[in-house]
C-alpha cells in the first residue's frame, strides 16, 4: 500500500473526489497555476480547467460567500482558506450564513461545502501563521468541524465532507502536512463524520486529544510505556459533533482523564470534553480531569524559544502523564 | 454484526444482580442457550443462556459487579451482515473505528520536513527541548491539593460500596497513600478468590465479608422494612386431626409416591384456598395503587446452604395435595443444591414460612416485598386445651400450633387479616382421619 504525507492524501483526495462528481469545485487564493500556497491543490487545473479550479481575489468573506451561493445552487464546492488566521474575516459567511441555511430554508436549501483550513503552529510561523481557530466553529450549531490528523484520517475526513449535504471545516494541521507520512489505501472509502477513534489502547489512563498533538502524545505514551504506565489515546478526529459516547467509554474504563491541545484551554474543545466526562463518569473517575495546553496568551511566539516554550511537547506530556497516573 | 448481550429479566421484583463466573471468553464461539455467565440474584443464581450464536468478543460486566436487569453485559458477533443504513458511505468506513489502527496506517513521522511557505529552515525545538519545568503549561486548576489526595475518588467510594470493601482497611499505593481504582480492584479480587469470606481482625473483633448472597438478603430485608408498613396478627391452630391424619397416610404416601409426607403441603393447600377467598391478601402495593394478583403463587422459605431462599409454587389452588407435595419436593431440593431455575424464583405472590420445623412458636416474620403478607406455621405442641365435649366443657391434650401473619398495612386492616387467618385456621381444623386430601 501506497504510503502518502497528509498534504499528498488531501491532494489525492481532491483529484478523486473530482473526477467521481462532477459538481464539484475548488476555488481560494492562488489554488489554480500556483497549485495552492502548500501545494494541496497542485495539477488540479491543469485536470480540470479554470471553470472548477478557481483562483479569487485575497478576500476569505468572499471566497466563503461564493462558496455558499455555489453550493445552495448545486454545486460541492471545496473552500480553501490559505492559512486559519485569514478566515476571521469570513465568520458572518460561515457562522452567521453557512450554518444556517438548512434551518433558515426550512430545509428546502442546504450548503453541502467545505471549507479546508491549515491551522495550528509549532511552524515558526508567528502571530498570523500558527493559529488554532477550531473553538469558534465548533461551538456553532450547524457547521461540522473535522481535524484528521492522519493521512488515512485526512482522506476518508475530506472525502466525507465533500459528500456531506451541509458545511463542513476541514482543519488540516499544517505541521503534519509534510512531517505525518502513513499509508492510505488507493480505494475509496470515508470516515464519518462524529467518530473519534482509539489510536493506542491503554488502562492507565486515557489521553483525548486532536491534530498534531496526537502524534505529540503517542510519542509521550511510547516514554511512559518504558517506565510502566499504559496510556490510551483516544484521537478526537471531530471536534463537532464531538464522540461522547467514545469519550465517556474510554474516560469511564481508564478513570483518568488527560486532555492535551494545542489551543489556549480556556473555553475550548477540552473545556467541552471535560465537560461530557464529568457529565457522563462522575462515579468511574478515580482522578481529576486534567488539561495540557499553552500558556493563556494572545499569539503562539514568533522566537523558536519561546514558541517551544508555548507548545506542548511530548515531554511536557509525558509530565502531565506520570502527575496523572501517580495520583 | 455486533449483537449486544443484556442481563435478562427474570422477576418482577429483581432490578440487579450480581455478575458471577463467566462461562464463555472472548473469541469463544458460542451456540444459541449455551450457558454464558452465572448470575446471582436476590432470588437465584442462574446461568444466563447466549441469546444468539456466534462469536463472544467482549465482556462488560466482570465478576462480583452489580448490573441492572436489561443492562449490556457483553457483545458478540453473530457473523450476520449488518444491513446497511448509509448508503453514501463506503464499506470499508463502517468498521475504522472499532480497532486500533496499525502503526503504519496512523503514520510515521518525517526527520527535517519542510512546514511549508512561512517555514524556512528552523530547528524543531518542539521535539527537542529539554524537559520543561511543567508549571506553567499544565492547567492550573488540575493540581490536586494535598487534602484532596486524602479524599476517595468517586469509582473508589462507588466500587467500595458496590463489593463491600472497607476503605479503612487498604493501603493505598497511590499520591500519598491515596487508595486507587486499582487498589479496590485488587482487595474485590483477592477477597473473591479466597474460599471463605474474608475476614479482617480489628481490636479482637472478627470482621466478616459478607458474600454477595448474604448483602442481597440484607438488601432485600432492609427495602421491606423501610417501605412496607408491617402490623402483625396471630392465631393459635388445633391441629390434632392433621396430625392423625398425616400419622396414618404416611406409610403409603411414602410407597404410593416416593415422596416423605409433611404437613407442608396440607398448609399449602389450604393457605391457597384462603387466599383465593381473600385476594386482598395475594396483592401488592404498586405506584400507590393495589394491585391483585390473579394468580396464587405462594414462594415457600427455604434455608439453603449459602442463605435464604425463596422457591414458588405455582398456582398453588390449582393443585391437590399430592401435586403440591411432589411440587414442593422438587423445587425445595433444587433451592437446597443451589440449582433453582428462573420460573422457580418468580412469580411470587405470597409467602409461606415453615419456621416450626426450627421450634419456634411464634414469630413476627419481615413480608418479601413487593408481596403484601407472610405467613408462618409454627412448631406443632401438645398441650392442655379447654374444648367442648357434647356441650361440656373439659380440659383435653390437643395438637397445638401457632399461625402468625405479618401484612402490609397500607393494603390490609386488621379486619380483613383475621378473616385470612381464621379461614386457614378453619381450613386446618377441618383436616381429620376422615379427610381425602391425597
Amino acid at each position: 500500500m501506497a504510503e502518502q504525507t497528509v498534504i499528498e492524501a488531501v491532494r489525492q483526495t481532491m483529484f478523486a473526489e473530482m473526477r467521481r462528481d462532477s459538481s464539484v469545485i475548488v476555488l481560494g487564493e492562488d489554488v489554480g497555476s500556483r497549485g495552492g500556497v502548500f501545494l494541496a491543490t497542485d495539477g488540479l487545473i491543469d485536470e480540470f480547467g479554470e471553470n472548477r479550479v478557481i483562483d479569487t481575489p485575497l478576500a476569505e468573506s468572499s471566497i466563503c460567500g461564493v462558496a455558499i451561493g455555489a453550493a445552495v445552487n448545486g454545486l460541492r464546492p471545496i473552500a480553501e482558506i490559505q492559512f486559519a488566521d485569514f478566515i476571521w474575516p469570513a465568520i458572518n459567511q460561515l457562522v452567521g450564513e453557512a450554518s444556517k441555511v438548512r434551518y433558515g430554508t426550512n430545509g428546502v436549501k442546504t450548503a453541502p461545502m467545505t471549507v479546508r483550513v491549515p491551522y495550528g503552529g509549532g511552524v515558526r510561523g508567528g502571530l498570523y501563521h500558527s493559529q488554532s481557530i477550531e473553538v469558534l466553529f465548533a461551538h456553532t450549531p450547524g457547521l461540522s468541524v473535522v481535524a484528521p490528523a492522519t493521512p488515512y484520517d485526512a482522506k476518508g475526513l475530506l472525502a466525507s465532507a465533500i459528500r456531506t449535504d451541509d458545511p463542513v471545516i476541514v482543519l488540516e494541521h499544517k505541521r503534519t502536512y509534510r512531517l505525518v507520512k502513513g499509508e492510505v489505501p488507493a480505494e475509496d472509502y470515508t470516515i464519518p463524520i462524529g467518530k473519534a477513534e482509539i489510536k493506542r489502547h491503554g488502562t492507565d489512563l486515557t489521553i483525548f486529544t486532536y491534530g498534531l498533538m496526537l502524534h505529540y502524545s503517542l510519542q509521550a505514551t511510547e516514554m511512559a510505556a518504558a517506565i510502566g504506565i499504559d496510556v490510551e489515546v483516544l484521537d478526537l478526529r471531530t471536534l463537532r459533533p464531538l464522540d461522547e459516547e467514545s469519550i465517556a467509554e474510554s474516560a469511564s474504563r481508564t478513570g483518568k482523564a488527560l486532555i492535551v491541545q494545542e489551543d489556549t484551554p480556556a473555553v475550548s474543545i477540552s473545556s467541552e470534553v471535560a465537560a461530557i466526562i464529568g457529565e457522563r463518569c462522575f462515579f468511574d473517575l478515580d482522578g481529576p480531569i486534567t488539561r495540557l495546553g499553552p500558556p493563556e496568551i494572545p499569539p503562539m511566539p514568533f522566537s523558536p524559544i519561546q514558541e517551544a516554550e508555548f507548545m506542548p511537547s511530548p515531554e511536557k506530556i509525558l509530565t502531565a502523564i506520570k502527575k496523572l497516573a501517580e495520583i | 454484526m455486533a449483537f449486544n448481550i443484556e442481563l435478562p429479566h427474570v422477576g418482577e421484583s429483581v432490578t440487579e444482580a450480581v455478575i458471577g463466573k463467566w462461562l464463555k471468553s472472548p473469541g469463544d464461539q458460542v451456540e444459541k442457550y449455551d450457558p454464558l455467565v452465572e448470575v446471582i440474584t436476590d432470588k437465584v443464581n442462574m446461568d444466563v443462556p447466549s441469546p444468539e450464536s456466534g462469536i463472544l468478543t467482549k465482556i462488560f460486566a466482570v465478576e462480583g459487579e452489580t448490573v441492572l436487569m436489561g443492562a449490556v453485559i457483553a457483545e458478540m458477533d453473530t457473523g450476520k451482515v449488518e444491513a446497511d443504513s448509509s448508503s453514501n458511505q463506503t464499506a470499508p468506513a463502517a468498521q475504522l473505528s472499532a480497532e486500533t489502527p496499525p502503526p503504519n496506517r496512523i503514520g510515521t513521522l518525517v526527520q527535517g520536513a519542510n512546514v511549508g511557505p512561512t517555514g524556512g529552515e528552523f530547528t524543531d525545538t518542539s521535539l527537542s527541548a529539554e524537559t520543561p519545568s511543567n508549571t506553567s503549561s499544565a492547567s492550573g486548576s488540575s493540581t490536586p491539593s494535598t487534602t484532596r489526595q486524602k479524599g476517595f475518588s468517586p469509582v473508589v467510594t462507588r466500587l467500595a460500596a458496590q463489593h463491600g470493601v472497607d476503605l479503612a482497611t487498604l493501603v493505598g499505593t497511590g499520591l500519598g497513600g491515596r487508595v486507587t481504582k486499582k487498589d479496590v480492584l485488587a482487595a474485590v479480587d483477592q477477597g473473591s478468590n479466597s474460599a471463605s469470606p474474608t475476614t479482617v481482625s480489628l481490636d479482637g473483633d472478627e470482621i466478616i465479608e459478607p458474600s454477595a448472597i448474604r448483602r442481597m438478603i440484607a438488601d432485600h430485608m432492609v427495602k421491606s422494612m423501610s417501605e412496607i408498613p408491617h402490623a402483625w396478627s396471630a392465631v393459635e391452630v388445633d391441629v390434632t386431626g392433621m396430625v392423625e391424619w398425616r400419622t396414618q397416610n404416611k406409610a403409603k404416601f411414602q410407597s404410593e409416591h416416593g415422596i416423605h409426607l409433611t404437613y407442608l403441603p396440607i398448609a399449602l393447600a389450604v393457605v391457597a384456598s384462603a387466599l383465593k377467598a381473600n385476594p386482598r391478601l395475594n396483592s401488592r402495593w404498586s405506584d400507590g395503587k393495589i394491585i391483585i394478583k390473579k394468580s396464587v403463587n405462594i414462594g415457600v422459605a427455604v434455608a439453603a446452604e449459602e442463605g435464604l431462599v425463596v422457591p414458588v409454587v405455582h398456582d398453588a389452588n390449582e393443585a391437590n395435595v399430592v401435586g403440591l407435595a411432589q411440587q414442593l419436593d422438587a423445587i425445595v431440593s433444587r433451592a437446597r443444591s443451589g440449582n433453582m431455575t428462573i420460573s422457580d424464583a418468580q412469580g411470587g405472590t405470597f409467602t409461606l414460612n415453615n419456621t416450626g420445623s426450627l421450634g419456634s412458636v411464634w414469630g413476627g416474620a419481615i413480608i418479601n416485598h413487593p408481596q403484601a403478607a407472610i405467613l408462618t406455621t409454627e412448631a406443632i405442641v401438645k398441650r392442655p386445651v379447654v374444648i367442648s365435649n357434647n356441650g361440656e366443657d373439659v380440659v383435653a391434650v390437643r395438637s397445638m400450633m401457632n399461625i402468625c401473619l405479618s401484612f402490609d398495612h397500607r393494603i390490609v386492616d386488621g379486619a380483613e387479616a383475621s378473616e385470612f387467618l381464621q379461614a386457614v385456621k378453619n381450613g386446618l381444623e377441618a383436616v381429620n382421619l376422615e379427610s381425602e386430601l391425597a
